[in-house]
């Protein structure tokens, strides 16, 4: 059976020794938006030594807008040392908080990951790995040498036995065990990890808990998962994204249009001032034009700080929100794809439907009962549902499967039959399943008075005994049970193949109940009825394929059944297509000629079979059960292998591009206002009409313009929280997203600073020197 | 009927001549553009010069056509007008000095037809009609060339798979060609410029101007003086200056001269003429990219700002609170009796919304925030509804910007008509887009910083800012328009304003030509429900509020020290 780990486990509540601790989403269930990530203040502080860290120009001229911020900071504390005052000291202090703030939104996004990769760190310790040598699988484990696991290199057999640490990654050759992969996962529960098989991978740092395992290694030294997902986490080999290439080229150019927009108005206000001698000089401006300190304040001001200061941590704090959901993504480029896939490929088993099928209907065959009138039969000679249901309860109340503990749970629920424990009915003996008989059931043998246990049993199930004796019930593949009955040389009833075709059709499977019951050498075989297993399609599925429908994604599910019964399956869960009777080849094959149609795909998969489509896939997530094939050919782990969670990475892809474009769309529209500040602060001395632009009402030019400098370096940090969050993302139609983003980053970005300058402006008035 | 009642009267026909040729003149220049056959005349030109009609050119070969034609162009402009004296029809005038020869033989390659000079006191029929006129088809038709290039790339279906010669949905191949500039170039000059210009100057001819090869006639004037009046081809140069959005006048005071613009409805045909095809493009873009909702949206942005933009300086001529103006009840000021300020406000604000540069009255003349109101619609980019060819272009420049800040928000990677905008695509867009300002900026910054350059200036003050910006602003931008004020012809400005032309021209060019290849190139993505629909009035709205606010962001500080701080009285 799988050892899959679901979603909706518990969360462990124990000391949080993993990446990003338990899982803590909703999983699949009910609503639930991307979210999380919250700010806690005292990370402020933390990163602050980081932050300053980070003013070195070095570090900081890969981020050209707060290089230039910079300079202007060192530029204008030269200036306010040569010439102090008050005005000129604000202005510096502010200039340097700003980039300050700056480093510490990356700092604090950066924060996070540390704390997680410490963590992991603190697993890959000193293990000591048991090599073999010479062994091939059979022979018993006995040339082993000690060696430090950092030493083992690609293709060592490692033996591991329980209460040992796996040294590196790799695939098990020989043997079964339960492993703790809570050092990874976070999920304290076991999973088992055996040879062969897609659940043969085991990750390094993981710990055996029973049985021993021979493991061969398939990591290169130091390259292992951990190794890796410590340099995710940290953001050390984070590269910029194609996006955050193509947005950084823009708020270049933007920065250069700012820069010349002011070094080109020097000539024109010196130009201006030089007509009128008469007016005196002032802190703005004077004979040689704008002061120095003005202009880089005008310079910072419009240059498009807010996102330029914000966009690295945009980066770190998407791939860190990932993690928070335990997918480990290889790359930012993969998250950044999973915003833009066009089509799903959504395994149904486990992702749409509920891992196994389930009893959906006992449909009883009606006019079956051969000779008639045996005791107990219902009097119009047919099976009523209630006898169909109790035969069908105890044919399946041994049965472990989930098939069968969904029949006993379903005969409770809808015909009120109290499940039985195995040992409550004397003389039961259980029938498991096999191959070769593909039934399975129960044979009913009263050991003592056959009359009375007959009617005891009677009153408990409410059906009759056929004269005490032997009954024995059997359940299983139509084919199989139809030759049961026959060779007890019972009759089958014409209508039987009509239900199972039925059922068949339907996208269900048929299980066939049937009893030979009676005392003597003839008793009566009979067929009773037909259990209708089908898929159980999860709760919200459709609901959540609407909402990517009105995202423009299409859903695609791939299934292993028939054209029929996943048609039927398809029709109930919502999706838009669905690929039956799948074969990997086929996978391939469909994400081919999508991609050839320019849509981007994404998928999940656990198989070494599934690798080739993983690896073509745009977004292909391993589970992180399945093998290492799996998980070396996708761009995503996902540690709690959910299929569903492909739905989750798609909004946080889109997410993060959204939270970018949000802050831009915001960074530009703040020009607006700052414009109305500092320019009538500038040229209102010399023209007095243009004190009209003045619309804020701004006290002093000096109030005016540190107003507009401290609200530039103010919303920096207050937007630092929303960056780590990143924007709200509700899926709706491209335009209805547009519209509320646009009015609310754009209009509100242009209303924003109107009201945050003037607040300053209002407490700035008071300090002397400057109000 | 007053004047005013005019005015709005006129706006009136001119939008519905615009709405009514919108579609059979979009129409026919796409068919001209996607047409497989080739006239007879085009194909002796093709054979003369020794061009294969049939083979595409991937970006780099366009721009190099683009190039090569434009350099070959400028030198026989300037050697045209350098050997004037040796040529016939020169009416006696000597070769024009050599400051003067480059700044115009690049404002007619450029399609600015900025003029340093009165053109009948230094030009000959000659080099009017073989040297500028010629220019004036020819730059008209490399814009629109190239925009048809541009909108080539972003419709260009690549098939996935090299599916050999499979459907040719254009003349030109199925790679990542964007066409072949020769035959654009040809079919741009042959099959649109010069049919429409042939009917445009009999009808002008009709209304009064004239069109003949005398010379300068001398007449006794009525106060008993003597009076040169010049003669020449001038219906005919007048129809392409107005439908190539050129703007040269035949004579120095361009469409104010009675023999260019003889009467008012003369007047209304001449902006008609030259709203015509930058109006008509779009139609011709959303056809060629199978959707004619795009090019509905993209002329309906072009429409608001234009009206929009009028609206407001028309406003402000009519409101000015001067004395004479309250008097009046306009600023009369600059304006020709014959059009009245309404007209003469429609024909300023048309002339610079499309890069024409052409004037019926003295610009320097508005009052200060009019005047304002024409430097912004240059500063615009000459995008609405722009020059020939260049209007279009540069429109989608900033759709590009557009819909990538707008991808952004809707959380997907941005992309326009299919076509995804990666840094490869952004990074030329953004080129494109910081050209005209760097140069307009850097050239009014530097001409007021320099001594001798400041002297030109005829108004000190902020009026005087106005004029050196409203230059550079009006050379970078290619419109050729003129507040006038400042002395020109002087070598410093003939050259520098001259580089702002050719850089301002060629660069955009080239870097819009380079985002076409890229477009080219790739295959475009599906429509989804997920894909931001960009022919729906809300895209629109975005795109013109984002013109608006990155020019104004750009320009708001020169602006305030020169038509603000004059216009906004304390």
């Amino acid at each position: 059976m799988s050892t899959t780990l679901t979603a909706g486990h518990e969360p462990d509540t124990g000391p949080d020794d993993g990446v990003g601790g338990p899982s803590r989403h909703e999983g699949p269930r009910g609503p639930r938006r991307i979210g999380g990530g919250m700010l806690d203040p005292r990370q402020l502080w933390h990163s602050l030594p980081d932050a300053l860290r980070k003013l070195d120009p070095r570090t900081l001229w890969h981020n050209p807008v707060m290089f230039i911020v910079e300079v202007g900071a060192v530029f204008t504390t030269v200036l306010a040392v040569g010439d102090p005052s008050v005005f000129a000291w604000l202005i510096t202090v502010w200039l340097w908080l700003t980039v300050v703030f700056a480093n510490l939104a990356e700092a604090v996004a950066e924060g996070r990951g540390k704390a997680q990769a410490a963590a992991l760190r603190r697993t890959r310790t000193d293990t000591v790995a048991h090599r073999l040598t010479g062994w091939s699988p059979g022979d018993q484990p006995n040339d082993i040498s000690d060696v430090p696991a950092p030493e083992l290199a690609r293709g060592d057999l490692v033996v591991v036995s329980a209460g040992e640490t796996i040294p590196g990654d790799g695939d098990i050759v020989e043997g079964i065990a339960s492993v703790d992969e809570s050092a990874i996962t976070g999920e304290s529960a076991p999973v088992i990890r055996e040879s062969g098989g897609d659940r043969s991978s085991v990750t390094g740092g993981t710990k055996v808990l029973s049985d021993q395992i021979v493991v061969r290694i398939t990591q290169q030294p130091g390259e292992s998962f951990i190794d890796r997902m410590i340099a995710l986490v940290e953001g050390a080999d984070r590269r910029r994204t194609p996006n955050e290439v193509a947005l950084n080229v823009l708020l270049a150019a933007l920065t250069v249009i700012f820069l010349l927009a002011v070094a080109t108005l020097q000539p024109l206000a010196a130009y201006t001032k030089g007509l009128q001698p008469a007016i005196p000089d002032s802190s703005t401006l004077t004979g040689h034009g704008i002061t120095a300190i003005v202009l880089v304040s005008l310079v910072v001001c419009l240059i498009p700080t807010t996102i330029g200061a914000l966009l690295s941590a945009i980066g770190i704090a998407g791939m860190d929100r990932l993690v928070q959901r335990n997918v480990l993504a290889m790359s930012g480029r993969a998250v950044e794809a999973a915003g833009d896939v066009g089509t799903l490929l959504l395994d149904k088993t486990g992702t749409i439907t509920f891992g196994n099928r389930q009893a959906r209907a006992f449909l009883p065959v009606g006019g079956s009962g051969g000779a008639g009138g045996s005791g107990g039969v219902a009097e119009g000679g047919g099976t009523s549902d209630l006898m169909l249901a109790d035969a069908a309860q105890l044919s399946s109340l041994a049965d472990e499967t989930p098939e069968g503990r969904s029949i006993v749970v379903f005969a409770k629920e809808r015909y009120g039959l109290r499940e039985r424990a195995p040992g409550e009915l004397r003389g039961a003996t259980f029938v498991p399943f096999t191959a070769q008989t593909r039934m399975s059931g129960v044979d009913l043998i009263d050991p003592d008075d056959p009359a009375t246990a007959a009617s005891a049993a009677s009153a408990v199930s409410g059906i009759g005994w056929v004269d005490g004796g032997v009954r024995q019930i059997r359940k299983g593949a139509a084919s199989a049970v139809v030759a049961w009955v026959r060779a007890a040389g019972g009759t089958i009833p014409d209508e039987l193949g009509e239900i199972v075709d039925g059922v068949s059709a339907s996208g269900g499977t048929p299980l066939v109940v049937a009893e030979i019951a009676g005392r003597g050498p003839h008793p009566q075989a009979r067929v009773l009825g037909v259990i209708q297993l089908a898929d159980v399609v999860k709760t919200g599925m459709r609901a959540r394929f609407d909402e990517m429908r009105r995202m423009g994604i299409r859903t695609v599910m791939i299934t292993g059944d028939n054209p029929l019964t996943a048609k039927a399956i398809a029709e109930e869960a919502g999706v838009d297509d669905f690929l039956a009777e799948a074969t990997p080849e086929d996978k391939l094959a469909l994400i081919r000629t999508e991609q050839a149609n320019g849509t981007l795909v994404a998928m999940t998969g656990d198989g070494t079979n599934d690798a080739p489509a993983l690896a073509q896939a745009d977004v292909g997530v391993a589970m992180n059960t399945g093998t290492s094939a799996a998980k070396e050919a996708g761009n995503m782990v996902d540690l709690d292998s959910d299929p569903t969670k492909l739905i989750e990475i798609v909004e946080i892809g889109k997410q993060l591009l959204i939270t970018r474009g949000a802050l831009t769309t915001f960074s530009i529209a703040n020009d607006v206002a700052k414009y109305f500040a500092i320019i009538p602060a500038m040229f209102a001395g010399v023209y007095g009409g243009l004190d009209k632009l003045n619309i804020m009402r701004l006290a002093t030019p000096e109030s005016a313009i540190l107003s507009a400098v401290i609200f530039n370096a103010l919303v920096i940090i207050a937007l630092i929280p929303l960056a780590l969050r990143g924007v709200r993302y509700v899926p709706s139609s491209a335009s209805a997203l547009l519209s509320r983003n646009l009015t609310r980053y754009g209009l509100g970005g242009i209303i924003a600073p109107f009201v945050g300058i003037k607040i300053i402006d209002l407490l700035l008035q008071f300090i002397p020197g400057v109000g | 009927m007053s004047s005013n009642v005019a005015g709005v009267l006129a706006v009136a026909l001119l939008v519905a001549a615009i709405w009514v040729t919108y579609r059979p003149l979009g129409d026919y220049m796409h068919r001209t553009y996607t047409d497989q056959r080739h006239l007879r005349v085009e194909r002796w030109i093709y054979r003369a010069t020794g061009v294969n009609p049939d083979a595409g050119q991937r970006w780099p070969v366009y721009a190099r056509s683009v190039l090569a034609f434009s350099l070959v162009s400028v030198l026989l402009l300037y050697l045209l007008e350098r050997i004037q004296a040796h040529l016939p029809w020169n009416l006696g005038f000597s070769g024009v000095a050599p400051p003067l020869a480059w700044n115009t033989a690049v404002s007619f390659m450029t399609n600015t037809n900025w003029q340093a000079y009165s053109g009948e006191s230094t030009m000959g029929h000659l080099v009017q009609m073989a040297g500028l006129a010629v220019q004036n088809f020819l730059s008209a038709a490399v814009g629109i060339a190239v925009a048809i290039a541009v909108v080539r790339g972003l419709a260009r279906r690549r098939a996935p798979v090299a599916s050999g010669a499979g459907s040719r949905d254009d003349v030109m191949g199925t790679g990542d060609e964007l066409g072949n500039f020769w035959v654009d170039l040809t079919r741009t000059t042959i099959r649109i410029l010069l049919p429409i210009c042939a009917v445009a100057a009999i009808v002008l001819i009709a209304g009064g101007a004239i069109q003949n090869l005398h010379g300068n006639r001398v007449v006794d004037t009525l106060t008993g003086g003597h009076q040169a009046v010049t003669g020449g081809p001038v219906a005919s140069q007048e129809a392409i200056k107005e439908l190539g959005t050129n703007g040269g006048g035949f004579y120095n005071v361009n469409s104010a001269h009675p023999f260019e613009n003889p009467t008012s409805w003369t007047n209304l045909f001449e902006i008609y003429l030259l709203l015509a095809i930058p109006f008509s493009l779009p139609r011709a873009f959303g056809r060629m990219v199978g959707d004619r909702r795009q090019g509905l949206a993209i002329v309906s942005v072009m429409a608001v700002l234009a009206i929009a933009s009028f609206a407001v300086g028309a406003a402000f001529q009519a409101v000015h609170h001067g004395t004479v103006p309250t008097a009046v009840g306009a600023a009369t000021e600059g304006t020709e009796s014959r059009f009245g300020v309404p007209n003469s406000s429609l024909f300023a604000s048309a002339t610079t919304l499309t890069s024409t540069g052409a004037v019926n009255s003295f610009h320097d003349s508005y009052t200060s925030l009019g005047g304002a109101s024409l430097l912004f619609n240059m500063m615009l980019g000459e995008i609405a509804p722009g020059g020939t060819g260049s209007g279009l272009y540069g429109m989608l420049v900033l759709a590009v910007i557009t819909v990538f800040v707008a991808g952004l928000m809707i959380g997907r990677t941005p992309e326009y008509l299919g076509k995804r905008i990666g840094s490869r695509e952004i990074r030329f867009a953004a080129m494109y887009f910081l050209i005209t300002p760097i140069l307009a900026l850097l050239g009014t910054g530097v001409a007021v910083g320099l001594p001798g350059e400041r002297a030109s200036m005829l108004n000190s003050g902020a009026h005087g800012l106005s004029e050196v910006l409203y230059a550079f602003t009006s050379a970078a931008n290619n419109n050729g328009s003129a507040f006038a004020g400042i002395s020109v012809n002087t070598t410093w400005y003939n050259t520098a304003l001259g580089l702002a032309m050719l850089l301002g021209r060629l660069l955009p060019m080239v870097f819009v030509l380079a985002m076409a290849g890229s477009f080219a190139r790739q295959h475009p993505v599906p429509v989804t429900a997920g894909t931001l629909p960009t022919h729906r009035p809300q895209f629109a709205g975005m795109l013109g509020g984002i013109a608006v606010i990155l020019v104004a962001l750009t320009f708001f500080p020169a602006l305030a020290l020169g038509p603000l701080a004059e216009g906004i009285h304390a």
